[in-house]
């Protein structure tokens, strides 16, 4: 972007003079400052100065069919890549249809920035077409959110937006644009130097805390790392792989925290909670030490709190204090970066041969295996479990919410980071097909599969046609049960079969997928079903690939509310 | 367990809704929040009395310092402070009664500041507690109208300037 020559040197070492730029080409400036690879979103009158400048721009531009699938294409770029995703919507309806992706984001700790639209600054409260209280809306749901009212202060909010969306623990920011603001010429260099005195994530671990966690793995017998997202996130994954092998130490992970490490690693325990495997609970209620690393101890997590981990002395390592002790007395407490904190407590841990402890969770392993039936409809699990196989275990996999979420959990077989890429916090359904376009996007040499339940994809699956558009090569797994399969699994088991709005009749999807403009298959024999995923894998371009599967399967184990790990149902495990 | 917490928070607008919105969100009870400008023109303070028991607490602390804009927190709990708190009260004062309420107004070193013929205005300040045992005293006489500003708080001379040593200490 040449900016205009006034004959005045640059006031900065930023480069040339910004000082007249509009709005919009301020905003368009930060952009590239930040290293901004794509933008997804939808149009409207609030932003069509920002889309005037994005008309010539070299940053691409994704043009969602709803502002909700904007926002989760835009997470599922952030949490496939690690960079930050960018998404923009117009005011009122374009800006309250984000919320849902704001949400999902916020409670995933996914760094985000939403862009939206306002009306002018001056007609801001006058109930003005399109007008809504964007930032009130959104400012539980976001880790920061704020209006410009100001073009003087714009430069330095959009640098502040990235700042904290990136850093500490990473979230959505969402940055609220009236029009005014971005049409205006700025009458001076805009300033861009962030200014946050409020804002010091505590990133670096404390060595006497590094010390005494140290101290309290080593002296354990039966210690088990439990280990969320936020390992992930921080990327230290090596580092924790270090600390349980160096230790022997088993690994049970989160649904945000799969990836961490090899499930091919004889320390990997798979997942923890009310759909975890049985060995990976049993350990968690049998260890003396319970080692979290950026997870928060979620209720689908512990079960009944008092009676998780009941003979655990439990630390924590988190680089949110107010995870800490919310929901689980702590121990000992390390608030900072996993990145920092894991390879220096390495260096204090003891090699230990703790080869009981493994051969005990060794015989829950065999004693209660993850298994499925091989007769009659194909099962759900069997669609996971041949995907795995036949990518090598080396797709990304986005999921929607509900039993498909949890079978693909369970049987894909997760080998490195960033490879899940699934709502956990908010358990937002419809998140599976848009977040696997947004991974596309940043991963465009790999296989992106979307294993979705019918009632997810039926909420967001419009976003096909933006596959198909432009030529994203999702692979769209729909595993249709002709029910909203988790909501019946707890009618059948809670509510004495009472199928209350539950029954969920679906189209032919290989047909509306073919009407969309993608490839359209269909399966429902079990003889057939390795074929058909062959044939969707190997088909070019987006393929919707729509299974009949067991309506009547059920997701085991299973922790029920309100019941502690070891009390889980185990169900055809058993 | 009564806490006066203080928050010094950027002065934007926002910034007190962020702030109930979260109290309200989490489930935490505000018993009095009091906001007001301070020394320096970019930074307000709040002074917010919460109760809850110690776990509470701390995550109130702890989500207050999550809040971006929130640029410090103290609770006063671990420090001898100074907290006041200010009323305004109309008291049932017929002629017959206005003696005994002048002695009581006078006793808590407060001041009536306006006079009507059946009502006395009276203004009195001082520690959350002081203020209560006034109300308890006059509520008998029928209190007509109540108002009142809730508590703010600053740690006394002593303690604040052996803080602001270890901070350099520790910097």
């Amino acid at each position: 972007m040449a900016s205009k020559k006034t004959g005045t040197p640059p006031s900065g070492p930023a480069g040339p003079s910004r000082k007249g730029m509009t709005g919009a080409q301020i905003f368009h400036e930060m952009l590239l400052d930040e290293g901004v690879e794509r933008v997804f979103g939808i149009i409207g009158g609030a932003v069509l100065p920002i889309f005037d400048v994005l008309y010539a721009s070299p940053i691409p531009f994704v043009l969602s069919r709803h502002e909700q699938g904007a926002a989760h294409m835009a997470d599922g770029y952030a949490r496939s890549t690690g960079k930050v995703g960018v998404c923009i919507a117009t005011s009122g309806p374009g800006a309250t249809n984000l919320a849902t992706g704001l949400a999902t984001a916020h409670m995933d700790s996914v760094p985000m920035v939403a862009f939206t639209g306002q009306v002018k600054s001056f007609m801001i409260g006058n109930d003005a077409f399109q007008e809504a209280d964007t930032t009130g809306v959104t400012r539980p749901i976001t880790k920061h959110n704020c209006i410009v009212k100001r073009i003087e202060d714009l430069g330095r909010t959009i640098k502040e937006a990235f700042h904290i969306a990136r850093t500490g623990r990473p979230g959505p920011v969402l940055v609220d644009l009236p029009v005014d603001v971005t049409v205006n010429e700025c009458p001076v260099e805009p300033d861009v130097e962030p200014k946050l005195p409020g804002y010091k994530p505590q990133l670096k671990g404390h060595m006497r805390q590094i010390k005494t966690a140290a101290e309290a793995i080593n002296a354990a017998e039966r210690p088990v790392l439990y280990v969320g997202g936020g390992v992930i996130v921080a990327g230290a994954s090596e580092h924790l792989r270090a600390i349980a092998e160096k230790g022997n130490i088993p690994v049970t992970t989160t649904l945000l925290g799969m990836g961490a490490v090899d499930e091919n690693s004889p320390l990997a325990l798979k997942m923890l909670g009310m759909h975890g495997t049985a060995w990976a609970n049993y350990a968690v209620q049998d260890t003396d030490c319970l080692i979290a690393v950026g997870a928060r101890f979620d209720d689908r997590v512990t079960g009944r709190l008092d009676t998780f981990a009941p003979n655990a002395r439990v630390i924590h390592i988190d680089v949110d204090p107010a995870s800490i002790s919310k929901n689980v007395d702590v121990d000992v407490p390390v608030v900072g970066d996993a990145a920092d904190i894991l390879p220096r407590m390495l260096e204090f841990i003891e090699p230990k041969d703790r080869s009981a402890w493994l051969a005990r969770i060794d015989e829950w392993r065999k004693k209660y295996p993850l298994r499925y039936d091989t007769d009659g409809h194909i099962k759900p699990q069997e669609v996971v479990d041949l995907l795995g196989q036949m990518t090598d275990h080396d797709a990304i996999v986005a999921t929607g919410v509900g039993q498909h979420q949890m079978w693909a959990a369970q049987f894909y077989g997760w080998r490195r980071p960033r490879q899940i890429i699934t709502s956990g916090g908010l358990g937002t359904m419809g998140f599976g097909a848009p977040a696997a376009i947004g991974a596309q996007f940043g991963n465009p040499d790999k296989t992106v599969i979307d294993i979705d339940g019918d009632g997810s994809f039926s909420m967001t699956m419009v976003e096909v046609l933006t596959a198909v558009r432009y030529q994203q090569p999702v692979k769209f797994i729909v595993l249709d049960n002709d029910y909203l399969g988790m909501v019946r699994q707890w009618q059948e088991l809670f509510y004495g079969r009472r199928y209350s709005a539950v029954e969920h009749p679906c189209p032919d999807w290989a047909a509306v997928a073919e009407g969309f403009g993608a490839t359209g298959l269909r399966v429902s024999e079990r003889s057939e079903l390795g074929d058909a995923l062959k044939q969707t894998l190997e088909t070019d371009g987006p393929v919707v690939l729509h299974v009949h599967v067991d309506p009547d399967e059920n997701v085991y184990p299973m922790v029920a509310v309100g019941k502690g790990l070891h009390e889980m149902d185990l169900g055809k495990l058993a | 367990m009564r806490h006066v917490i203080s928050a010094l928070v950027r002065n934007k607008p926002g910034v007190l809704a962020h702030i109930a919105g979260m109290f309200a969100a989490r489930g935490f009870n505000i018993d009095s929040l009091v906001v007001g400008r301070t020394e320096d023109a970019e930074l307000s303070r709040m002074t917010i009395v919460a109760a809850g028991d110690e776990k509470v607490l701390e995550q109130i602390r702890k989500q207050l310092g999550k809040i971006i804009d929130v640029v410090k927190i103290r609770d006063f709990a671990e420090v001898d402070y100074v907290e006041r708190d200010l009323m305004l009260c109309r008291v049932h004062a017929p002629p017959e009664k206005r003696s005994e309420v002048v002695d009581i107004v006078n006793l808590f070193r407060g001041r009536v500041v306006d006079v009507a013929r059946n009502s006395l205005l009276v203004e009195l300040s001082g520690p959350e507690q002081k203020v209560e045992a006034f109300v308890d005293l006059i509520r008998p006489y029928g209190i007509r109208e109540l108002a009142r500003t809730g508590v703010i708080a600053m740690p006394r001379g002593a303690q604040a300037q052996r803080r602001a040593a270890e901070r350099q200490t520790t910097e």
